[in-house]
């Protein structure tokens, strides 16, 4: 498996298809717990972020995914903004001058992804936020490597999303909610379940165009 | 910059509150500087980008004390310092927004250091606004 710029644009276009056809969805649910701008949030950066990789040629992964982390960071007001922007950011500088990567590296460089998340929104698994669905699936990803089956992945990030449901928030807006928070899905956990099923079906070898 | 005292970064999700924050400590301490960051592009929410200008306004060897309101705020002011650069004399309060800057204003404007106006800020936390 061979993941290039090409991939990468697939990946985002197809990211940012989800989100604007799921804004309401993510709206509701974070209106459940949280603030309700997570639809609108996502569904806005990721539009910017489509129109800023439309007009540029990219030689390699790193300054693609850094133009990604940078977007989102500038024109997401959320916690979604920073959080996002800094896993493309560490993303990036795993990613730095390579062409193309196989399924180990993928990995790899979102395993340094996920550190990024971890360390700017100081959340731990079960927490109910991203970290809950891209915890496992990072860990799939790593322990598989070139042999990842991509409806495995996507299996399992479904699954980790839905499990948030149960989970008492203890990190962002929803915190506030207290025991309140058990019994919706977390809008963070679905938006990365969308980020990773993306991915999945660019891997698949599906290829998604403006 | 108007003297040597510590400054004051105010940083909100609405440009409203810390704008009128900022009246208001400004009315307090006139001798203090503050910087305000509030709201993404006219709406709600913080901007990583619009934090580091701010805190680049007020930054002077005697640091800066930043107050912020909700979770977020200090994931993208977390960011803003990052991207400002390390090594520098800056201090997050973990207080209460109104009180906490007050009680920062109040410091500064003694003289003191950046570690006595961040304490300041943070015992605001402890404050009894209703006497028994």
């Amino acid at each position: 498996m061979l993941f290039d710029v090409s991939g990468a644009k697939h990946w985002i276009v197809r990211l940012n298809q989800k989100l604007q056809e799921q804004k309401k969805y993510l709206t509701s649910l974070d209106q459940a717990i949280g603030d309700g701008d997570h639809g609108l949030n996502m569904a806005r950066g990721f539009q910017e972020v489509v129109l800023k990789i439309h007009d540029t040629e990219y030689k390699d992964l790193g300054t693609f995914f850094k133009d990604v982390g940078m977007t989102l960071i500038l024109k997401v007001g959320g916690a979604s903004g920073p959080l996002y922007g800094t896993a493309f950011l560490k993303f990036s500088m795993e990613l730095k001058e390579k062409k193309e990567i196989n399924g180990i590296e993928l990995g790899e460089a979102l395993s340094a992804a996920l550190e990024g998340i971890r360390s700017r929104g100081r959340a731990q698994l079960g927490d109910k936020t991203i970290v809950d669905v891209w915890e496992p699936v990072v860990d799939l990803m790593m322990s598989e490597g070139e042999n990842l089956n991509p409806d495995e992945l996507i299996r399992l990030a479904n699954e980790k999303m839905e499990d948030t449901k149960d989970m008492e928030a203890k990190k962002g807006r929803a915190a506030y909610l207290g025991k309140r928070s058990i019994g919706h899905i977390d809008p963070g956990a679905t938006s990365s379940m969308y980020l990773f099923e993306a991915l999945a079906e660019v891997l698949k070898g599906e290829s998604y165009e403006e | 910059m108007k003297n040597n005292n510590v400054s004051i970064l105010l940083i909100s999700h609405c440009y409203e509150i810390v704008s009128g924050l900022k009246n208001l400590l400004n009315q307090v301490q006139p001798d203090v500087n503050i910087a305000i960051s509030g709201g993404i592009h006219d709406e709600i929410g913080t901007n990583a980008f619009d934090i580091k200008n701010a805190l680049e306004s007020v930054y002077t060897s005697n640091g800066v004390v930043i107050l912020f309101d909700l979770g977020s705020a200090l994931i993208n002011a977390e960011l803003a310092v990052e991207m400002f650069g390390g090594n520098k004399k800056i201090i997050f309060a973990d207080a209460p927004l109104v009180e906490g800057a007050y009680a920062a204003v109040v410091e500064s404007g003694l003289g003191n250091t950046v570690e006595e106006v961040a304490n300041a800020a943070e015992s605001a936390k402890q404050l009894q606004k209703i006497s028994d």
